[in-house]
Protein backbone atom coordinates (compact mmCIF):
# COMPACT_ATOMS: atom_id res chain seq x y z
CA UNK A 1 0.00 0.00 0.00
CA UNK A 2 1.16 3.50 -0.74
CA UNK A 3 -0.01 6.38 1.45
CA UNK A 4 0.26 9.97 0.23
CA UNK A 5 -0.29 13.17 2.18
CA UNK A 6 -1.01 16.33 0.23
CA UNK A 7 -0.31 19.76 1.68
CA UNK A 8 -1.96 22.80 0.20
CA UNK A 9 -4.04 25.80 1.07
CA UNK A 10 -7.82 25.84 1.07
CA UNK A 11 -8.93 26.54 -2.51
CA UNK A 12 -5.87 25.09 -4.25
CA UNK A 13 -7.66 21.87 -5.09
CA UNK A 14 -5.90 19.26 -2.98
CA UNK A 15 -9.24 17.53 -2.33
CA UNK A 16 -10.07 17.49 -6.04
CA UNK A 17 -6.70 15.90 -6.75
CA UNK A 18 -7.07 13.12 -4.18
CA UNK A 19 -10.54 12.41 -5.51
CA UNK A 20 -9.37 12.27 -9.15
CA UNK A 21 -6.45 10.06 -8.22
CA UNK A 22 -8.60 7.64 -6.21
CA UNK A 23 -11.29 7.44 -8.89
CA UNK A 24 -8.66 6.80 -11.58
CA UNK A 25 -6.83 4.17 -9.54
CA UNK A 26 -10.10 2.34 -8.87
CA UNK A 27 -11.02 2.53 -12.57
CA UNK A 28 -7.60 1.00 -13.29
CA UNK A 29 -8.54 -1.98 -11.12
CA UNK A 30 -6.80 -0.93 -7.94
CA UNK A 31 -8.22 -0.19 -4.50
CA UNK A 32 -8.00 3.36 -3.24
CA UNK A 33 -9.21 5.89 -0.71
CA UNK A 34 -9.19 9.64 -1.23
CA UNK A 35 -10.19 11.87 1.65
CA UNK A 36 -9.76 15.40 2.98
CA UNK A 37 -8.42 16.29 6.39
CA UNK A 38 -11.72 16.14 8.21
CA UNK A 39 -13.08 19.38 9.46
CA UNK A 40 -13.91 22.94 8.49
CA UNK A 41 -11.63 24.34 5.81
CA UNK A 42 -11.02 27.98 4.96
CA UNK A 43 -9.71 29.44 1.74
CA UNK A 44 -6.00 30.17 2.09
CA UNK A 45 -5.49 28.24 5.32
CA UNK A 46 -3.12 25.25 5.36
CA UNK A 47 -4.99 22.02 4.59
CA UNK A 48 -4.08 18.41 4.03
CA UNK A 49 -5.66 15.66 1.96
CA UNK A 50 -4.85 11.98 1.70
CA UNK A 51 -4.63 9.12 -0.76
CA UNK A 52 -4.23 5.40 -0.12
CA UNK A 53 -3.69 3.06 -3.07
CA UNK A 54 -3.24 -0.70 -2.93
CA UNK A 55 -3.68 -3.80 -5.07
CA UNK A 56 -5.94 -5.37 -2.44
CA UNK A 57 -8.94 -4.18 -0.42
CA UNK A 58 -8.05 -1.43 2.04
CA UNK A 59 -9.51 -1.92 5.50
CA UNK A 60 -7.84 0.79 7.55
CA UNK A 61 -10.01 3.86 8.13
CA UNK A 62 -7.86 5.91 10.47
CA UNK A 63 -5.84 8.93 9.37
CA UNK A 64 -2.44 8.73 7.67
CA UNK A 65 0.37 9.53 10.10
CA UNK A 66 3.35 7.88 8.40
CA UNK A 67 3.01 8.62 4.68
CA UNK A 68 5.23 7.10 2.00
CA UNK A 69 5.04 10.28 -0.03
CA UNK A 70 4.36 13.91 0.80
CA UNK A 71 3.25 16.27 -1.94
CA UNK A 72 3.43 20.00 -1.29
CA UNK A 73 1.17 22.04 -3.58
CA UNK A 74 2.26 25.37 -2.11
CA UNK A 75 5.92 25.83 -1.21
CA UNK A 76 5.09 28.79 1.05
CA UNK A 77 3.91 26.16 3.54
CA UNK A 78 7.49 24.96 4.06
CA UNK A 79 8.62 26.40 7.36
CA UNK A 80 5.01 27.01 8.36
CA UNK A 81 3.87 23.38 8.45
CA UNK A 82 6.20 20.46 9.16
CA UNK A 83 5.50 18.81 5.83
CA UNK A 84 7.85 15.88 6.46
CA UNK A 85 6.22 15.02 9.80
CA UNK A 86 5.98 11.23 10.16
CA UNK A 87 7.40 10.56 6.68
CA UNK A 88 8.46 6.91 6.51
CA UNK A 89 12.18 6.15 6.31
CA UNK A 90 12.93 6.17 2.59
CA UNK A 91 9.87 8.33 2.01
CA UNK A 92 9.69 10.87 -0.79
CA UNK A 93 8.92 14.58 -0.90
CA UNK A 94 7.47 16.28 -3.97
CA UNK A 95 7.23 20.07 -4.05
CA UNK A 96 5.60 22.45 -6.47
CA UNK A 97 8.34 25.08 -6.72
CA UNK A 98 10.75 26.73 -9.13
CA UNK A 99 13.58 25.76 -6.74
CA UNK A 100 15.86 22.78 -7.30
CA UNK A 101 15.54 19.59 -5.25
CA UNK A 102 18.88 20.46 -3.59
CA UNK A 103 17.53 23.82 -2.42
CA UNK A 104 14.37 22.19 -1.03
CA UNK A 105 16.48 19.61 0.77
CA UNK A 106 18.27 22.44 2.48
CA UNK A 107 15.01 24.27 3.26
CA UNK A 108 13.56 21.13 4.81
CA UNK A 109 16.79 20.03 6.51
CA UNK A 110 16.06 16.64 4.94
CA UNK A 111 18.43 14.27 3.18
CA UNK A 112 15.98 11.84 1.56
CA UNK A 113 14.42 11.75 -1.87
CA UNK A 114 13.18 15.12 -3.11
CA UNK A 115 11.53 15.99 -6.40
CA UNK A 116 10.61 19.46 -7.62
CA UNK A 117 8.76 20.91 -10.56
CA UNK A 118 7.38 24.38 -11.24
CA UNK A 119 3.76 23.17 -11.32
CA UNK A 120 2.33 26.66 -10.98
CA UNK A 121 4.41 27.89 -13.93
CA UNK A 122 3.27 24.92 -16.03
CA UNK A 123 -0.37 25.41 -15.03
CA UNK A 124 -0.17 29.08 -15.95
CA UNK A 125 1.30 28.29 -19.38
CA UNK A 126 -0.94 25.31 -20.20
CA UNK A 127 -4.21 26.39 -18.62
CA UNK A 128 -3.84 30.10 -18.01
CA UNK A 129 -4.44 29.73 -14.28
CA UNK A 130 -1.96 29.39 -11.41
CA UNK A 131 -3.70 26.33 -9.97
CA UNK A 132 -1.37 23.35 -9.96
CA UNK A 133 -3.43 20.62 -8.31
CA UNK A 134 -4.02 18.51 -11.42
CA UNK A 135 -0.59 19.37 -12.83
CA UNK A 136 1.07 17.92 -9.75
CA UNK A 137 -0.71 14.58 -10.21
CA UNK A 138 1.70 14.14 -13.13
CA UNK A 139 4.61 14.72 -10.76
CA UNK A 140 3.25 12.20 -8.27
CA UNK A 141 2.74 9.52 -10.92
CA UNK A 142 6.30 9.98 -12.19
CA UNK A 143 7.86 9.77 -8.72
CA UNK A 144 5.76 6.84 -7.45
CA UNK A 145 5.04 4.88 -10.63
CA UNK A 146 1.62 4.00 -9.17
CA UNK A 147 0.17 3.99 -12.66
CA UNK A 148 0.62 5.64 -16.04
CA UNK A 149 -0.67 9.07 -17.05
CA UNK A 150 -3.25 7.39 -19.33
CA UNK A 151 -5.08 6.16 -16.25
CA UNK A 152 -6.03 9.77 -15.42
CA UNK A 153 -7.66 10.51 -18.78
CA UNK A 154 -11.18 9.30 -18.11
CA UNK A 155 -11.66 10.89 -14.69
CA UNK A 156 -10.14 14.21 -15.80
CA UNK A 157 -12.40 14.29 -18.87
CA UNK A 158 -15.41 13.47 -16.74
CA UNK A 159 -14.55 16.18 -14.26
CA UNK A 160 -13.34 18.99 -16.52
CA UNK A 161 -15.11 18.46 -19.84
CA UNK A 162 -13.82 20.89 -22.46
CA UNK A 163 -10.83 22.01 -20.39
CA UNK A 164 -9.79 18.43 -19.64
CA UNK A 165 -7.11 18.29 -22.34
CA UNK A 166 -5.35 21.35 -20.93
CA UNK A 167 -5.22 19.66 -17.53
CA UNK A 168 -3.87 16.49 -19.10
CA UNK A 169 -1.24 18.46 -21.02
CA UNK A 170 -0.12 20.18 -17.82
CA UNK A 171 0.01 16.84 -16.03
CA UNK A 172 2.20 15.42 -18.79
CA UNK A 173 4.59 18.37 -18.64
CA UNK A 174 5.01 17.97 -14.88
CA UNK A 175 5.59 14.25 -15.46
CA UNK A 176 8.30 15.02 -18.02
CA UNK A 177 9.93 18.04 -16.35
CA UNK A 178 10.16 16.97 -12.72
CA UNK A 179 13.68 16.84 -11.28
CA UNK A 180 14.37 14.07 -8.77
CA UNK A 181 17.30 13.45 -6.40
CA UNK A 182 17.38 10.31 -4.30
CA UNK B 1 -23.76 -6.68 -11.32
CA UNK B 2 -22.64 -3.09 -11.45
CA UNK B 3 -19.06 -2.17 -12.16
CA UNK B 4 -16.67 -1.28 -9.34
CA UNK B 5 -16.21 2.50 -9.40
CA UNK B 6 -14.64 5.14 -7.19
CA UNK B 7 -17.25 7.44 -5.69
CA UNK B 8 -17.57 9.64 -2.66
CA UNK B 9 -19.82 7.67 -0.33
CA UNK B 10 -22.49 10.39 0.03
CA UNK B 11 -22.75 10.68 -3.75
CA UNK B 12 -22.98 6.90 -4.00
CA UNK B 13 -25.79 6.88 -1.41
CA UNK B 14 -27.72 9.56 -3.32
CA UNK B 15 -27.29 7.56 -6.55
CA UNK B 16 -28.53 4.42 -4.76
CA UNK B 17 -31.57 6.27 -3.43
CA UNK B 18 -32.31 7.52 -6.95
CA UNK B 19 -32.18 3.90 -8.18
CA UNK B 20 -34.97 3.23 -5.67
CA UNK B 21 -37.17 5.58 -7.71
CA UNK B 22 -38.20 7.69 -4.73
CA UNK B 23 -41.21 9.93 -5.26
CA UNK B 24 -40.15 12.58 -2.81
CA UNK B 25 -37.15 13.83 -0.86
CA UNK B 26 -37.36 16.43 1.87
CA UNK B 27 -33.83 17.22 2.95
CA UNK B 28 -32.14 20.10 4.72
CA UNK B 29 -28.36 20.15 4.18
CA UNK B 30 -26.06 19.79 7.18
CA UNK B 31 -22.43 18.72 7.39
CA UNK B 32 -21.45 15.91 6.86
CA UNK B 33 -24.69 14.88 5.15
CA UNK B 34 -24.85 17.84 2.73
CA UNK B 35 -23.56 16.04 -0.35
CA UNK B 36 -26.52 13.64 -0.18
CA UNK B 37 -28.92 16.59 -0.30
CA UNK B 38 -26.90 18.33 -3.02
CA UNK B 39 -26.55 15.29 -5.24
CA UNK B 40 -30.20 14.28 -4.94
CA UNK B 41 -31.35 17.79 -5.80
CA UNK B 42 -28.97 17.79 -8.78
CA UNK B 43 -30.40 14.50 -10.03
CA UNK B 44 -33.92 15.92 -9.77
CA UNK B 45 -32.95 19.23 -11.40
CA UNK B 46 -31.19 17.42 -14.25
CA UNK B 47 -34.29 15.36 -14.92
CA UNK B 48 -32.52 12.11 -14.02
CA UNK B 49 -34.77 11.44 -11.05
CA UNK B 50 -38.52 11.91 -11.35
CA UNK B 51 -39.19 13.01 -7.78
CA UNK B 52 -40.33 16.02 -5.83
CA UNK B 53 -37.37 17.59 -4.03
CA UNK B 54 -38.81 19.74 -1.25
CA UNK B 55 -36.41 22.46 -0.13
CA UNK B 56 -37.51 22.69 3.46
CA UNK B 57 -36.39 25.42 5.86
CA UNK B 58 -35.28 23.14 8.70
CA UNK B 59 -34.92 19.50 9.66
CA UNK B 60 -38.14 19.70 11.66
CA UNK B 61 -39.83 20.65 8.41
CA UNK B 62 -37.91 17.96 6.51
CA UNK B 63 -39.29 15.23 8.74
CA UNK B 64 -42.76 16.82 8.73
CA UNK B 65 -42.70 16.93 4.93
CA UNK B 66 -41.67 13.30 4.53
CA UNK B 67 -44.32 12.24 7.06
CA UNK B 68 -46.96 14.03 4.99
CA UNK B 69 -45.65 12.71 1.70
CA UNK B 70 -45.36 9.16 3.01
CA UNK B 71 -48.91 9.42 4.35
CA UNK B 72 -50.04 10.44 0.89
CA UNK B 73 -48.44 7.29 -0.50
CA UNK B 74 -45.13 8.62 -1.79
CA UNK B 75 -41.86 6.73 -1.40
CA UNK B 76 -40.17 9.34 0.79
CA UNK B 77 -36.60 9.95 1.80
CA UNK B 78 -34.64 12.27 4.00
CA UNK B 79 -31.13 12.54 5.42
CA UNK B 80 -29.57 14.47 8.25
CA UNK B 81 -26.87 14.66 10.92
CA UNK B 82 -26.35 15.71 14.51
CA UNK B 83 -28.27 18.90 15.37
CA UNK B 84 -30.56 18.26 12.43
CA UNK B 85 -31.52 14.91 13.88
CA UNK B 86 -32.01 16.50 17.29
CA UNK B 87 -34.39 18.98 15.70
CA UNK B 88 -36.28 16.10 14.06
CA UNK B 89 -36.48 14.20 17.32
CA UNK B 90 -40.00 15.35 18.18
CA UNK B 91 -41.33 13.85 14.96
CA UNK B 92 -39.50 10.53 14.91
CA UNK B 93 -41.91 8.65 17.20
CA UNK B 94 -44.83 10.13 15.25
CA UNK B 95 -43.48 8.66 11.99
CA UNK B 96 -43.23 5.22 13.57
CA UNK B 97 -46.58 5.48 15.36
CA UNK B 98 -48.20 6.35 12.04
CA UNK B 99 -46.43 3.29 10.59
CA UNK B 100 -44.92 5.29 7.76
CA UNK B 101 -42.16 3.55 5.80
CA UNK B 102 -39.76 6.50 5.59
CA UNK B 103 -36.09 5.92 4.89
CA UNK B 104 -33.52 8.28 6.38
CA UNK B 105 -29.74 8.40 6.14
CA UNK B 106 -27.97 9.70 9.22
CA UNK B 107 -24.43 10.90 8.53
CA UNK B 108 -23.43 10.44 12.14
CA UNK B 109 -21.88 13.46 13.76
CA UNK B 110 -21.26 14.59 17.33
CA UNK B 111 -23.97 16.63 18.97
CA UNK B 112 -23.08 20.10 20.28
CA UNK B 113 -21.75 21.40 22.62
CA UNK B 114 -19.12 22.31 22.15
CA UNK B 115 -19.83 22.67 18.45
CA UNK B 116 -18.18 19.85 16.54
CA UNK B 117 -18.88 18.58 13.04
CA UNK B 118 -16.99 15.29 13.21
CA UNK B 119 -18.07 11.74 13.74
CA UNK B 120 -19.43 9.87 16.73
CA UNK B 121 -22.79 8.30 17.61
CA UNK B 122 -24.14 10.91 20.01
CA UNK B 123 -26.80 11.92 17.47
CA UNK B 124 -28.40 8.52 16.91
CA UNK B 125 -28.23 7.26 20.50
CA UNK B 126 -30.84 9.71 21.88
CA UNK B 127 -33.22 8.44 19.14
CA UNK B 128 -33.02 4.87 20.40
CA UNK B 129 -36.62 4.66 21.59
CA UNK B 130 -38.30 6.40 18.67
CA UNK B 131 -39.63 3.13 17.28
CA UNK B 132 -37.46 3.16 14.16
CA UNK B 133 -35.47 0.32 12.68
CA UNK B 134 -31.80 1.30 13.02
CA UNK B 135 -28.89 -0.13 11.03
CA UNK B 136 -25.21 0.85 10.85
CA UNK B 137 -22.99 0.78 7.76
CA UNK B 138 -19.36 -0.25 8.01
CA UNK B 139 -18.14 0.96 4.63
CA UNK B 140 -19.35 2.69 1.47
CA UNK B 141 -20.71 -0.50 -0.06
CA UNK B 142 -22.81 -1.19 2.99
CA UNK B 143 -24.08 2.40 3.00
CA UNK B 144 -25.39 1.85 -0.54
CA UNK B 145 -26.77 -1.63 0.05
CA UNK B 146 -28.46 -0.79 3.36
CA UNK B 147 -30.04 2.33 1.81
CA UNK B 148 -31.68 0.26 -0.93
CA UNK B 149 -32.67 -2.55 1.44
CA UNK B 150 -34.20 0.02 3.83
CA UNK B 151 -37.05 0.85 1.44
CA UNK B 152 -37.94 -2.81 1.00
CA UNK B 153 -37.86 -3.50 4.73
CA UNK B 154 -39.77 -0.34 5.66
CA UNK B 155 -42.51 -0.85 3.06
CA UNK B 156 -43.12 -4.55 3.74
CA UNK B 157 -46.72 -5.01 4.90
CA UNK B 158 -45.51 -6.88 8.00
CA UNK B 159 -43.23 -3.97 8.96
CA UNK B 160 -44.50 -0.53 7.90
CA UNK B 161 -41.95 1.31 10.00
CA UNK B 162 -39.36 3.99 9.28
CA UNK B 163 -35.71 2.94 8.92
CA UNK B 164 -32.55 4.94 9.62
CA UNK B 165 -29.31 3.98 7.90
CA UNK B 166 -26.37 5.23 9.95
CA UNK B 167 -23.27 6.22 8.01
CA UNK B 168 -20.33 7.56 10.02
CA UNK B 169 -19.67 11.19 9.13
CA UNK B 170 -16.41 11.91 7.28
CA UNK B 171 -14.88 8.46 7.96
CA UNK B 172 -17.48 7.14 5.51
CA UNK B 173 -19.36 10.09 4.06
CA UNK B 174 -16.35 11.98 2.73
CA UNK B 175 -14.36 8.99 1.55
CA UNK B 176 -13.83 8.32 -2.15
CA UNK B 177 -13.62 4.55 -2.27
CA UNK B 178 -14.47 1.59 -4.51
CA UNK B 179 -18.14 0.64 -4.60
CA UNK B 180 -20.25 -1.60 -6.80
CA UNK B 181 -23.30 0.34 -7.82
CA UNK B 182 -26.24 -1.95 -8.60
CA UNK B 183 -27.88 -1.42 -11.96
CA UNK B 184 -31.38 0.03 -12.35
CA UNK B 185 -32.61 -3.37 -13.57
CA UNK B 186 -31.26 -5.11 -10.48
CA UNK B 187 -32.83 -2.59 -8.12
CA UNK B 188 -36.14 -2.76 -10.00
CA UNK B 189 -36.06 -6.53 -9.67
CA UNK B 190 -35.32 -6.30 -5.94
CA UNK B 191 -37.57 -3.40 -5.00
CA UNK B 192 -41.14 -3.37 -6.31
CA UNK B 193 -43.12 -0.12 -6.46
CA UNK B 194 -44.44 1.11 -3.12
CA UNK B 195 -48.02 0.00 -2.44
CA UNK B 196 -49.16 1.91 0.65
CA UNK B 197 -51.58 0.34 3.11
CA UNK B 198 -53.64 3.54 3.23
CA UNK B 199 -53.19 6.98 1.76
CA UNK B 200 -54.31 10.48 2.56
CA UNK B 201 -56.60 11.60 -0.21
CA UNK B 202 -59.45 14.13 -0.20
CA UNK B 203 -61.71 11.72 -2.06
CA UNK B 204 -61.06 8.86 0.35
CA UNK B 205 -60.85 10.42 3.81
CA UNK B 206 -58.92 8.55 6.50
CA UNK B 207 -57.41 9.68 9.78
CA UNK B 208 -53.70 9.18 10.46
CA UNK B 209 -51.88 10.09 13.65
CA UNK B 210 -55.08 10.40 15.63
CA UNK B 211 -55.63 11.31 19.28
CA UNK B 212 -55.53 8.58 21.93
CA UNK B 213 -55.92 8.96 25.67
CA UNK B 214 -55.39 6.44 28.44
CA UNK B 215 -58.05 4.17 27.00
CA UNK B 216 -55.93 3.20 23.98
CA UNK B 217 -52.44 4.64 24.40
CA UNK B 218 -50.93 1.61 26.14
CA UNK B 219 -52.29 -0.74 23.49
CA UNK B 220 -50.83 1.42 20.74
CA UNK B 221 -47.40 1.41 22.43
CA UNK B 222 -47.55 -2.39 22.78
CA UNK B 223 -48.52 -2.67 19.12
CA UNK B 224 -45.55 -0.52 18.10
CA UNK B 225 -43.19 -2.61 20.21
CA UNK B 226 -44.50 -5.78 18.59
CA UNK B 227 -44.13 -4.20 15.16
CA UNK B 228 -40.46 -3.33 15.76
CA UNK B 229 -39.72 -6.79 17.17
CA UNK B 230 -41.57 -8.52 14.33
CA UNK B 231 -39.67 -6.53 11.72
CA UNK B 232 -36.64 -8.72 12.34
CA UNK B 233 -38.05 -11.64 10.37
CA UNK B 234 -38.56 -9.40 7.33
CA UNK B 235 -35.10 -7.85 7.77
CA UNK B 236 -33.53 -11.33 7.70
CA UNK B 237 -35.61 -12.31 4.65
CA UNK B 238 -34.67 -9.15 2.79
CA UNK B 239 -30.98 -9.71 3.58
CA UNK B 240 -31.23 -13.30 2.33
CA UNK B 241 -32.81 -12.12 -0.88
CA UNK B 242 -30.11 -9.45 -1.25
CA UNK B 243 -27.38 -12.06 -0.86
CA UNK B 244 -28.94 -14.16 -3.63
CA UNK B 245 -29.15 -11.26 -6.08
CA UNK B 246 -26.00 -9.32 -5.22
CA UNK B 247 -23.80 -11.95 -3.57
CA UNK B 248 -23.17 -9.76 -0.52
CA UNK B 249 -24.54 -11.13 2.72
CA UNK B 250 -25.87 -9.14 5.66
CA UNK B 251 -26.49 -10.33 9.19
CA UNK B 252 -27.67 -8.55 12.35
CA UNK B 253 -24.34 -9.46 13.98
CA UNK B 254 -21.19 -10.16 11.97
CA UNK B 255 -18.16 -11.88 13.43
CA UNK B 256 -14.50 -12.09 12.46
CA UNK B 257 -12.21 -14.70 13.98
CA UNK B 258 -14.69 -14.95 16.85
CA UNK B 259 -15.43 -18.68 16.99
CA UNK B 260 -12.37 -19.71 19.01
CA UNK B 261 -11.59 -16.26 20.47
CA UNK B 262 -10.85 -15.83 24.16
CA UNK B 263 -11.02 -12.06 23.83
CA UNK B 264 -13.59 -10.21 21.76
CA UNK B 265 -14.22 -6.63 20.82
CA UNK B 266 -17.58 -5.28 19.68
CA UNK B 267 -17.86 -2.34 17.28
CA UNK B 268 -20.63 -0.54 15.39
CA UNK B 269 -20.22 1.34 12.13
CA UNK B 270 -16.97 2.31 10.42
CA UNK B 271 -14.64 1.14 13.21
CA UNK B 272 -15.11 -2.51 12.26
CA UNK B 273 -12.60 -2.70 9.43
CA UNK B 274 -9.82 -0.97 11.35
CA UNK B 275 -10.50 -3.27 14.32
CA UNK B 276 -10.23 -6.24 11.96
CA UNK B 277 -6.61 -5.26 11.21
CA UNK B 278 -5.89 -5.26 14.96
CA UNK B 279 -7.32 -8.79 15.21
CA UNK B 280 -4.99 -9.90 12.40
CA UNK B 281 -2.03 -8.35 14.21
CA UNK B 282 -2.94 -10.00 17.53
CA UNK B 283 -3.52 -13.39 15.92
CA UNK B 284 -0.01 -13.27 14.46
CA UNK B 285 1.25 -12.80 18.02
CA UNK B 286 -0.76 -15.83 19.13
CA UNK B 287 -3.50 -13.89 20.95
CA UNK B 288 -6.90 -15.44 20.37
CA UNK B 289 -8.66 -12.19 19.58
CA UNK B 290 -11.88 -11.80 17.65
CA UNK B 291 -14.36 -9.20 16.50
CA UNK B 292 -18.13 -8.84 16.79
CA UNK B 293 -19.81 -6.19 14.65
CA UNK B 294 -23.29 -5.06 15.57
CA UNK B 295 -25.12 -3.97 12.42
CA UNK B 296 -28.73 -4.05 13.62
CA UNK B 297 -29.32 -1.77 16.59
CA UNK B 298 -33.14 -1.86 16.52
CA UNK B 299 -34.69 -4.37 16.75
CA UNK B 300 -31.86 -5.52 19.00
CA UNK B 301 -30.54 -8.95 17.96
CA UNK B 302 -30.48 -10.68 21.36
CA UNK B 303 -30.04 -14.27 20.17
CA UNK B 304 -27.24 -13.42 17.74
CA UNK B 305 -25.31 -11.42 20.34
CA UNK B 306 -25.59 -14.21 22.92
CA UNK B 307 -24.37 -16.75 20.38
CA UNK B 308 -21.47 -14.58 19.23
CA UNK B 309 -19.95 -14.00 22.68
CA UNK B 310 -20.81 -17.16 24.58
CA UNK B 311 -17.39 -18.80 24.43
CA UNK B 312 -15.27 -15.73 25.12
CA UNK B 313 -13.53 -15.03 28.41
CA UNK B 314 -13.56 -11.27 28.00
CA UNK B 315 -15.49 -8.88 25.82
CA UNK B 316 -14.71 -5.24 25.07
CA UNK B 317 -17.78 -3.23 24.12
CA UNK B 318 -16.89 0.01 22.40
CA UNK B 319 -19.10 3.07 22.46
CA UNK B 320 -19.12 6.30 20.42
CA UNK B 321 -21.46 8.12 22.80
CA UNK B 322 -21.72 8.86 26.52
CA UNK B 323 -24.60 8.29 28.91
CA UNK B 324 -23.61 10.98 31.40
CA UNK B 325 -23.87 9.73 34.94
CA UNK B 326 -25.19 6.44 33.62
CA UNK B 327 -24.01 2.83 33.61
CA UNK B 328 -21.49 3.25 30.77
CA UNK B 329 -21.92 3.77 27.05
CA UNK B 330 -25.33 2.97 25.55
CA UNK B 331 -24.11 -0.07 23.61
CA UNK B 332 -22.34 -1.41 26.70
CA UNK B 333 -25.43 -1.17 28.89
CA UNK B 334 -27.56 -2.91 26.26
CA UNK B 335 -25.07 -5.74 25.80
CA UNK B 336 -24.73 -6.20 29.55
CA UNK B 337 -28.48 -6.24 29.89
CA UNK B 338 -28.81 -8.75 27.04
CA UNK B 339 -26.34 -11.11 28.75
CA UNK B 340 -27.59 -10.61 32.32
CA UNK B 341 -29.45 -13.92 32.60
CA UNK B 342 -26.77 -15.99 30.86
CA UNK B 343 -25.10 -18.48 33.16
CA UNK B 344 -21.97 -18.30 31.06
CA UNK B 345 -20.92 -14.84 29.94
CA UNK B 346 -17.64 -13.02 29.40
CA UNK B 347 -16.29 -10.31 31.67
CA UNK B 348 -17.38 -7.12 29.90
CA UNK B 349 -15.26 -3.98 29.56
CA UNK B 350 -16.38 -0.69 28.07
CA UNK B 351 -14.20 1.77 26.18
CA UNK B 352 -15.79 5.01 25.03
CA UNK B 353 -13.77 6.29 22.09
CA UNK B 354 -13.74 8.18 18.82
CA UNK B 355 -15.76 11.07 20.26
CA UNK B 356 -16.13 14.19 18.12
CA UNK B 357 -13.89 12.74 15.42
CA UNK B 358 -10.99 11.62 17.65
CA UNK B 359 -9.11 9.23 15.37
CA UNK B 360 -8.87 5.57 16.34
CA UNK B 361 -6.00 3.53 14.93
CA UNK B 362 -5.14 -0.15 14.76
CA UNK B 363 -2.71 0.61 17.59
CA UNK B 364 -5.60 1.79 19.80
CA UNK B 365 -7.50 -1.45 19.30
CA UNK B 366 -4.41 -3.53 20.06
CA UNK B 367 -3.93 -1.43 23.20
CA UNK B 368 -7.47 -2.19 24.36
CA UNK B 369 -6.88 -5.93 24.07
CA UNK B 370 -3.55 -5.66 25.87
CA UNK B 371 -5.21 -3.77 28.69
CA UNK B 372 -8.01 -6.27 29.33
CA UNK B 373 -5.65 -9.23 29.03
CA UNK B 374 -3.40 -7.63 31.67
CA UNK B 375 -6.41 -7.24 33.99
CA UNK B 376 -6.13 -10.82 35.26
CA UNK B 377 -8.44 -10.25 38.24
CA UNK B 378 -11.16 -8.68 36.06
CA UNK B 379 -10.96 -5.63 38.32
CA UNK B 380 -12.01 -3.24 35.57
CA UNK B 381 -14.82 -5.46 34.26
CA UNK B 382 -18.28 -3.88 34.31
CA UNK B 383 -16.77 -0.40 34.37
CA UNK B 384 -16.30 2.12 31.59
CA UNK B 385 -13.33 4.21 30.55
CA UNK B 386 -12.81 7.10 28.11
CA UNK B 387 -10.13 5.58 25.91
CA UNK B 388 -7.12 7.83 25.42
CA UNK B 389 -8.57 10.74 27.42
CA UNK B 390 -6.08 13.39 28.62
CA UNK B 391 -6.50 14.16 32.30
Amino acid sequence: MIEVRWHGRGGQGAVTSVELLAVSAIAAGKYAQGFPSFGPERRGAPVAAFTRIDDKKINVRSGIYEPDVVLVLDSSLIGLVNVIDGLKPGGKVIVNTHKTPEEIRKDLNFNGSVATVDGTGIARKEMGVPIANTTMIGALLKVTGIMGLDAMKESVEHRFGRIAQKNLNAMKRAYDEIKIIN
Amino acid sequence: MGKRVGLEVTVAVAEAVALCRIDMAGVYPITPQSHIAEHLSTLVADGKLDAEFVTVESEHSAMSAVIGASGAGARSYTATSSQGLMLMHELLPIASAMRLPITMAIANRAVSGPLNILNDHSDIMPQRDAGWIVVFAENGQEAIDLSIQAFKIAEHKDVMLPVSVNIDGFQLTHMVEPVEMPTQEEVDQFLPPFVPHATLHPARPVTMGAFAMSDYFTEIMKAKDEAVKNSKKVILDVWDEWAKIFDRSYKPVETYQADDADFLILTMGSMGETAQLAIDELRVKGVKAGLVKLRLWRPFPFAEIKAAVKNAKKLIVTDRAVSFGGPGGPVFSEIKSALYAETRRPAIYNYIYGLGGRDVTVHDFVGMFEKIIADTGNVAADTYEFWGVRE
